[in-house]
């Protein structure tokens, strides 16, 4: 057995957790909790060196028996679960650090949950067992509760239980279809599951609802997408930032790893239905968005908005709209996690974020509104950015299985350039008016710190995305190459019960 | 058939009853000299060796229960098993009955302790043990109202709190309803089938078939265990009896009780009507739901930690007969492996509840745990980590017991059941999630009297562990769980 990369970075931020534990005071907790996430973050480094983009199937894979009875501690990554590994990993030093200054209360506790949070995150990724996966899936609940509820705004009770349920409502279900395919299969062995296991068509429906249940809420996808504004707006910046850059990449990456390839004929039969959801998300949301007067708010609709094309990307079932999806997924992860960091920018220097409290800030911000143009920009889609590879593939995926589904999804485009730069415009154009403005001051050190690499990422991945789809392309490849097969024998199982059953009533006739 | 043999096969329960009554007489040679002295101190000395000996006495059984095998698992031609199945529970109520005494002992110290509290509560094991060891109805039903009796008294043990009265009358009214409910289902089975006997009734029903009359006595045989576990619609007395007993009692009837009379809920029904699954099958699917939902439902508007917790138990109750509406040995794995994580999460549980005290006093209300986080963060973190996994969410402990009776349940075809408990597991979350708002969310209440007592520090720690690392250690309590589930049903 070879070194266990994967545990060790998955674990990596538990030890600087229990750390802290040892050592509570607030500057010491920090600083341990900034050097285990750039710790952590060399490690996914190192996987992603290690990981061959010639293989399409799970690597740096570790086993050892666990519960027993077909149950045990796998972990591994592919194409698709690889790159989630290094965006979580690097976005966490830079939550750390934008919590550097703003959390000031019960500061230990606060890098435990978020280093807690990561290896909970960074397992979901890597779990190669379905036990072990829910485990991962649904264990983040308890620390992003409570960053909600302890470090959150003025209506945190309320936001933090609204996730807790929403989310806790959705997953029991998977519990339950997880605990049918054991039953089915003997074992919950991802590997297995994916290689070996055919599920009989009506069986698929039930489990892909159950699993539907799980990640349209996780994603989320309308109309069960009410949490995510209520959670996002009172979520401390590193919370938000966590919750827009991560959490929601859960769901689409449940579909890519279960629903599709698990439950073909249901993923087929299902299709129209996800289109319809993710182009009222797309259509809908985006409106909800322009209306909105919380900056925040505003970005959590674009989120959902986002992750419409993303679902729309992945049940197109080709090439395109998948990779699309997770490209999208990934610059999402980077982009509106930037933009959750601009807000928190402002947010600490005048408490609010209110639209309307803002207005003229390029005056005395140039630097801010710089960086803040940037993101602005990659999440409307601009060619060059980050944004425009992800939203373009997956509406080209879109165009190839039916047409009008992407006329319809490129509104929400025109829209998101619409609510976005409304945005940009009434928070950093304008006159200087507001007298409470006058003295603000522009990005720190540390704030450059944050936001410089951000934008370089963004643009990198606008000029060169072929880095991650080097990595992607053969397991998706492979995804759709398995599941056209898979298909066609669910096709022909029906096809061969029909002929049965026309041969039967046949010799019923006679 | 030497008596010798019978007697050697009950090596445990032979101790157990034994060390009983050398402790009462121990307690009522020195402490009735003591009285006459009139110094209260010496009462209390006498009080707590009488504790400690007990303690010292379950350790020692608990050591013979784990090493000594006996030749034959039947002893007095079938009365009584000494199987892997008993032996399991067994191990769970003597932890749970040495902890109880521990935070019994430091309950009662201030406020004067007596060496009969002690005494009477290894009487109840005892009970206890020969509940889930008999073999015969008339076993059983003697295991039963030793347990009983003994339980009555202490639920009734601050004799001048009018709570705790009430809670001993209350308990004992019902409980006495149940057991003559109980009896009278087991003079019907005795007379439908013409043996007491679990195996030997199993083949005559086997043989000529579930008749009408059976089914009255099953029924009502059910009626008295649903009971003893507080399902609903026999769940009555347990909020009441929860908040008036004093707290380590609540905690002794919350753990041991519950998983001895769980055990036996097991072994009587799947030894002796193997062949009548269908029967009985719809009343225990009927009861699990009812006690899942009803126990969410009904601890949403508590105020009172005790009460709520009541409620919490007939839920859990709820979740563990649908192991057993399985009726398969996945299943009964399922509610062994439930049992011993309820067990050290509920007492880890009453050893905090117990910590909340101001100015001496104990407080209960749940506002009272407002910003407990602040105030004692230790305690609030074991306090939340507990309920975290009582509502069964990963990677806690409280989610594997869960998972296991739910995949028994899948297995045995019980989808809506367990699509109905997933729900009520929602809803328990929310009161769960309402406890640890209050702890880490709201402005402190004034703080609770620093300083807790050793022998409940031991017992939060351990309960931490087993909640904590539970997924890291699993598989060795998972396969014991298996063994002793294989015993019940080949």
């Amino acid at each position: 057995m070879s070194f266990p990369i994967l545990s060790l970075t998955t674990f990596a931020p538990l030890i600087g957790a229990a750390l802290i534990l040892l050592m509570p005071r607030a500057n010491v907790a920090r600083w341990i909790a900034l050097i285990t996430t750039i710790v952590t973050l060399a490690l996914s480094l190192v996987v992603w060196a290690e990981f061959d983009t010639h293989v399409a199937g799970f690597q740096l894979v570790e086993k050892t028996s666990w519960l027993g009875g077909g149950i045990s501690y796998h972990m591994g990554v592919d194409g698709i679960s690889m790159l989630f590994v290094v965006l979580t990993a690097g976005l966490m030093p830079f939550c750390i650090a934008a919590s550097w200054e703003s959390v000031q209360n019960r500061v230990p506790e606060y890098m435990i949950a978020f280093l807690a949070l990561e290896t909970l995150m960074i397992g979901v990724f890597c779990a190669l067992d379905l036990v072990l996966f829910y485990v991962f899936f649904e264990g983040g609940l308890i620390p992003m509760f409570l960053i909600i509820g302890i470090w959150g705004g003025k209506r945190r009770v309320y936001a933090s239980f609204k996730f807790f349920l929403y989310t806790f409502l959705g997953s029991v279900l998977m519990l339950l279809a997880i605990m049918a395919m054991y039953w089915y299969a003997g074992t919950t062995d991802i590997v297995t599951l994916l290689n070996g296991v055919h599920f009989p068509p009506a069986m698929q429906t039930w489990l892909w609802l159950a699993f539907f249940a799980s990640f349209a809420v996780k994603m989320p996808m309308w109309p069960v997408h009410t949490w995510l504004p209520d959670a996002h707006v009172e979520a401390p910046t590193a919370g938000s930032v966590i919750l827009a850059g991560i959490l929601l990449k859960m769901g689409g990456y449940g579909f890519l790893r279960f629903s599709l390839p698990m439950f073909p004929s249901a993923s087929e039969m299902f299709a129209p239905l996800i289109f319809t959801l993710s182009i009222v998300a797309i259509i809908y949301t985006s409106l909800v968005a322009l209306a909105q007067e919380d900056m925040k708010k505003l970005i959590a609709y674009s989120s959902v908005a986002h992750m419409g094309f993303v679902t729309m990307g992945i049940f197109t079932l080709t090439h395109q709209g998948v990779e699309g999806g997770i490209f999208q997924m990934l610059s999402h992860g980077v982009v509106s996690g930037a933009l959750f960091l601009c807000v928190g920018v402002v947010y600490d220097r005048m408490h609010t974020r209110e639209i309307a409290a803002y207005g003229g800030l390029v005056n005395r911000m140039p630097l801010y509104a710089a960086c803040f143009m940037v993101f602005t920009l990659a999440n409307v889609g601009l060619p060059g950015t980050s944004g425009f590879v992800g939203e373009f593939l997956t509406m080209l995926g879109a165009y190839l299985h039916n047409s009008w589904i992407a006329i319809f999804a490129t509104t929400g485009i025109i829209l998101s350039a619409a609510y976005a730069l409304y945005l940009y415009r009434r928070i950093v154009f304008g006159a200087l008016v507001k007298p409470a403005l006058q003295t603000i001051q522009d990005l720190s050190l540390r704030e450059v710190a944050i936001l410089a690499p951000l934008v370089v990422i963004t643009v990198a991945m606008g000029f060169y995305p072929k880095a991650v789809f080097d990595v992607t392309t053969p397991s998706v490849a492979r995804l759709i190459h398995d599941n056209k097969t898979a298909l066609a024998f669910d096709h022909s199982i029906g096809r061969l019960a029909a002929a049965k059953m026309a041969i039967a009533r046949k010799g019923v006739a006679r | 058939m030497s008596l010798q043999t019978d007697l050697l096969t009950l090596l445990p329960e032979l101790i157990m009853a034994v060390g009983a009554m050398a402790l009462l007489l121990a307690g009522a040679i020195s402490g009735g000299a003591s009285r006459s002295d009139n110094s209260i101190s010496s009462g209390e000395k006498v009080a707590r060796a009488i504790s400690w000996g007990a303690i010292a006495l379950l350790v020692v059984t608990g050591v013979i229960a784990i090493v000594w095998t006996p030749d034959r698992t039947t002893a007095f031609h079938g009365a009584f098993v000494a199987d892997s199945f008993a032996r399991f529970a067994q191990i769970l109520i003597l932890i749970g009955a040495a902890f109880s005494i521990l935070l019994a002992d430091e309950f009662f110290r201030p406020n004067g302790a007596r060496f009969e509290l002690p005494v009477l509560m290894v009487l109840a094991a005892l009970g206890m043990m020969l509940m889930f060891s008999a073999g015969s109805l008339v076993a059983l039903y003697l295991g039963m109202e030793l347990q009983s009796l003994a339980l009555y008294v202490l639920a009734a043990f601050n004799r001048d709190h009018l709570r705790s009265t009430e809670a001993g009358l209350k308990y004992f009214v019902l409980g006495s309803l149940a057991s003559g409910m109980m009896l009278y289902g087991i003079s019907l089975i005795y007379g439908f089938t013409g043996t007491v006997e679990f195996t030997r009734i199993a083949q005559v029903v086997g043989q000529t078939g579930v008749g009408i009359g059976l089914i009255f006595g099953i029924v009502f045989l059910i009626s008295g265990l649903a009971f003893k576990v507080s399902a609903v619609p026999f769940h009555m007395w347990t909020p009441d009896v929860y908040e008036g007993a004093p707290t380590p009692i609540t905690a002794y009837i919350a753990t041991a009780s519950k998983v001895a009379a769980m055990a036996l809920f097991l072994r009587t029904i799947l030894t002796s009507f193997p062949h009548a699954v269908a029967e009985w099958r719809q009343i225990i699917v009927a009861i699990s739901v009812l006690s899942m939902v009803l126990g969410a439902v009904g601890a949403l508007g508590q105020k009172n930690i005790k009460r709520l917790m009541g409620y919490s138990s007939i839920g859990h109750m709820g979740y563990m007969l649908l192991g057993l509406a399985a009726g398969t040995a996945v299943g009964v794995r399922g509610v062994l492996i439930y049992l011993a994580i309820y067990l050290f999460t509920n007492l880890g549980v009453f050893a905090c509840i117990q910590a909340m005290r101001r100015g001496g006093k104990p407080v209960e209300a749940i506002a009272d745990l407002a910003g407990l986080a602040r105030t004692d963060p230790k305690l609030a973190l074991i306090f939340s980590l507990s309920f975290f996994s009582l509502g069964g969410v990963p990677p806690l402990a409280g989610f594997f017991a869960k998972f296991y009776v739910f995949l028994a349940a899948i297995q045995a075809g019980l989808v809506w059941p367990a699509v109905i408990g997933v729900l009520a597991s929602v809803v328990s979350v929310v009161y769960y999630l309402r406890l640890v708002k209050l702890m880490y969310f709201d402005e402190p209440a004034p703080s609770f009297d620093r300083g807790m007592a050793m022998g409940s520090k031991a017992i939060v720690a351990l309960a931490g562990i087993v909640i904590l690392f539970f997924i890291v250690a699993a598989s060795p309590i998972i396969s014991s769980a298996d063994a002793a589930a294989k015993v019940l049903l080949p």
